[in-house]
C-alpha cells in the first residue's frame, strides 16, 4: 500500500468519524426536542451564539430550535469537574469509557453510506472499507461494546452500577443471538446457489435496487432484527444497563463528566450504527423507492453522490426518530420480562422465521 | 367491602403487543403537534390572581400623600421582625401637617419577609400591601432591604377615595379647630 493511500484514507476516516460525532451531538438534541414535544414542552431554546444568534429571523429561528445547544452540551462535558471516586478500580474505571465508544466508532468503517457514478458509468462505492464479511464484522465489533458497560459497572465498585453492568451483559446475550438468526435469511437469499457469495454490505444495498426491499419480504427478520438493535444500543424499552429509576442511573452512576459523556457518546453513536445497519440491510440503503434506483431517474455524477448520500442519511434520521418516538411511548420492561422475551419470543421466533424462508428461498430458487 | 374490579382477558391481537404499541405510537405522535403547556418564564409571565400575597409595599392615596402614618403596628405584628420603621414628624408648614406622623425610614428586609400579610391585615390606615411582585432577587444582602423609596416605587397609589385625613382637616377647619 502507498503511503499516499494511507493518508488518503486517514483523512477519509477522520471525515467519517467526525461527521459521525456531529451526528451524535446533533441526536441528543433531537433526542431532547422530541422528548419535550411528545411531552408538551418546548424543548431547549435558549442557547445562542454572538454573531449567528443576532442574525434576523434566521438566528432567531435557529435559537428557538436549539441549534447551538450542542456546542453549550459539549461543553459542559468538558469543563464539569471529573470525580473518580476513591474506592474505584482506577484503570478500569476510566478503560471503560473509551472501550464503550471504540467499538461503536470502529464499525462505521464498514457501513457504506452511496456511491459515485463516474462519468463513464463505473461506480465507486462511498465506504471506508468495502470487507466482504462487513455484517460479520459489525456483529463482532459492536457486541464488543457491552465490555465498555460491563467493565462500568465492575470499576465503579458500587452496586448500582454493578447491577447495570450485569443486566447489560445478560441482555446483551440474549439478543445477539436473536439478531444474528434473524437477519440469516437475507444473506442466504444473496448466497444461494449460483450467485456470487458476499457478506458485504454494499452488496446487500445493490441486490435491493430495483427490486423489492428485505423488509417487504422479509418482514419478521425486519422486526425482530428491530427490536434486537433496541435491546443492542440499550434503548428503552430495553434500557435495562441504564433503568434510571430502579438502578440510578445503572452502569454510569460514578461517572461524571467527560467520561459520562464517552458513554453518552457512545450510546448515540451505537443508535445511529444500528439504524444504519437496519436501513441499510432492510430499507434499501441508497435506493429511494422500491423497485426504483437513482440511476433509473437519470441521475448520475455529482449528483447520484449527494443524492444517494443524503437518502441514506434520510432513513438513518428516521429511524433515529423511531428510536426516540418509542422511548416516549413503551414503558421499560422488567429484567425477567427481557429475558423472557429475548429466550423464549424472539430466540424460537427467529428459528421459525429462519426456517421458514429456508423452504421459502429453497422453493425460489429450485430450478 | 373491597370492590372486586374484573380483569378482561386479553384478546389474541393485544397478546401479540404490536398492534398495542402502534396505537401507543399514534396516541405519542399526535401529541408532538398538540399546544405546548410550556410557559417560557422570564418572557411569559403567569397571570397573577387578585388578592395574591406578594411582596409587601407602601401606598399613597390618589391625591399622592402617603398613607404610613408611622404607628409601628405592622413592625410589631410583623413575625419575622423583618419591617423597622424610624417616625418621624410632618412639618406644621405641611398641605398635610394633621397627619402629624410619617415614617422617615421604613425598611423591610427581603430576606425575612415571610410573606404572611399581617402587616396588611393589621395596618389602619391601609398603607401597607402585599402586591403581586413575586420575583425580588440582588447580589448583597444589603440589596435585598426595600426602603422607603423603593417601597414606594413597588407600590404606587391605592386607587380608593376616602381621604380620611383630609376630610378630618376640613371637618376641623369648619368647626373652628374644635373637631
Amino acid at each position: 500500500m502507498e503511503i499516499s493511500d494511507i493518508i488518503i484514507k486517514t483523512i477519509y476516516a477522520a471525515i467519517v468519524v467526525s461527521v459521525l460525532m456531529g451526528f451524535c451531538s446533533y441526536a441528543v438534541l433531537a433526542e431532547r426536542k422530541v422528548s419535550s414535544w411528545i411531552q408538551g414542552r418546548v424543548g431547549p431554546n435558549r442557547t445562542t451564539l454572538p454573531l449567528l444568534g443576532s442574525i434576523p429571523y434566521v438566528g432567531r429561528f435557529l435559537t428557538r430550535l436549539g441549534i447551538f445547544q450542542p456546542a453549550a452540551d459539549g461543553l459542559k462535558f468538558l469543563f464539569k469537574e471529573d470525580v473518580i471516586p476513591a474506592h474505584v478500580n482506577k484503570l478500569y474505571f476510566v478503560l471503560a469509557p473509551v472501550l464503550s465508544l471504540i467499538p461503536a466508532l470502529t464499525t462505521v468503517a464498514v457501513v457504506p453510506f452511496g456511491y459515485f457514478e463516474h462519468a463513464d458509468g463505473t461506480i465507486t462505492n462511498l465506504v471506508l472499507t468495502d470487507i466482504n464479511v462487513a455484517i460479520l464484522f459489525i456483529f463482532a465489533i459492536s457486541s464488543l461494546g457491552v465490555y465498555g458497560v460491563v467493565l462500568a459497572g465492575w470499576a465503579s465498585n458500587s452496586k448500582y452500577p454493578f447491577l447495570g453492568g450485569i443486566r447489560a451483559s445478560a441482555q446483551m446475550i440474549s439478543y445477539e443471538l436473536a439478531m444474528g438468526i434473524s437477519v440469516l435469511p437475507v444473506f442466504m437469499w444473496l448466497n444461494g446457489p449460483g450467485r456470487d457469495g458476499t457478506l458485504s454490505l454494499v452488496d446487500v444495498v445493490n441486490a435491493q435496487g430495483g427490486g423489492l426491499w428485505f423488509a417487504m419480504w422479509m418482514p419478521f427478520s425486519f422486526l425482530i432484527f428491530l427490536v434486537c438493535i433496541f435491546a443492542e444500543t440499550n434503548r428503552l424499552p430495553f434500557d435495562m444497563a441504564e433503568s434510571e429509576t430502579e438502578l440510578v442511573s445503572g452502569f454510569h452512576t460514578e461517572y461524571s463528566s467527560f467520561k459520562f459523556g464517552l458513554f453518552f457518546v457512545g450510546e448515540y453513536a451505537h443508535m445511529i450504527i444500528g439504524s444504519a445497519i437496519i436501513a441499510i440491510l432492510f430499507l434499501g440503503g441508497w435506493h429511494p423507492l422500491p423497485f426504483m434506483t437513482w440511476a433509473d431517474f437519470g441521475v448520475t455524477g455529482w449528483l447520484s453522490a449527494v443524492l444517494s448520500v443524503g437518502t441514506l442519511l434520510g432513513k438513518l434520521c428516521g429511524f433515529l426518530f423511531f428510536f426516540m418516538w418509542i422511548r416516549w411511548t413503551l414503558p421499560r420492561f422488567r429484567y425477567d420480562q427481557v429475558m423472557k422475551l429475548g429466550w423464549q419470543m424472539l430466540l424460537p421466533a427467529s428459528i421459525a422465521n429462519l426456517i421458514l424462508y429456508t423452504i421459502v428461498i429453497y422453493f425460489i430458487d429450485a430450478p | 367491602m373491597p370492590i372486586v374490579v374484573k380483569r378482561k382477558p386479553l384478546n389474541l391481537l393485544e397478546k401479540l403487543y404490536l398492534p398495542e404499541i402502534a396505537r401507543g405510537l399514534a396516541v405519542t405522535f399526535r401529541r408532538m403537534f398538540e399546544k405546548k403547556v410550556t410557559l417560557e418564564y422570564p418572557e411569559q409571565r403567569p397571570p397573577i390572581p387578585e388578592g395574591y400575597r406578594g411582596v409587601p409595599t407602601l401606598v399613597r392615596d390618589p391625591e399622592g400623600r402617603e398613607k404610613c402614618v408611622s404607628c409601628q403596628l405592622c413592625e410589631f405584628v410583623c413575625p419575622p421582625k423583618a419591617i423597622r420603621i424610624t417616625p418621624g414628624e410632618i412639618p406644621e408648614d405641611d398641605e398635610h401637617a394633621n397627619v402629624e406622623k410619617a415614617p422617615k425610614e421604613f425598611d423591610i428586609d427581603m430576606l425575612r419577609c415571610i410573606y404572611c400579610g399581617m402587616c396588611q391585615e393589621v395596618c389602619p390606615e391601609e398603607a401597607i400591601w402585599l402586591q403581586n411582585q413575586y420575583s425580588m432577587s440582588g447580589y448583597t444582602r444589603a440589596e435585598m432591604v426595600n426602603d422607603k423609596a423603593k417601597l414606594y416605587e413597588l407600590g404606587g397609589t391605592l386607587p380608593d377615595e376616602h381621604f380620611k385625613w383630609k376630610k378630618k382637616k376640613e371637618a376641623s377647619r369648619s368647626a373652628g379647630d374644635h373637631h
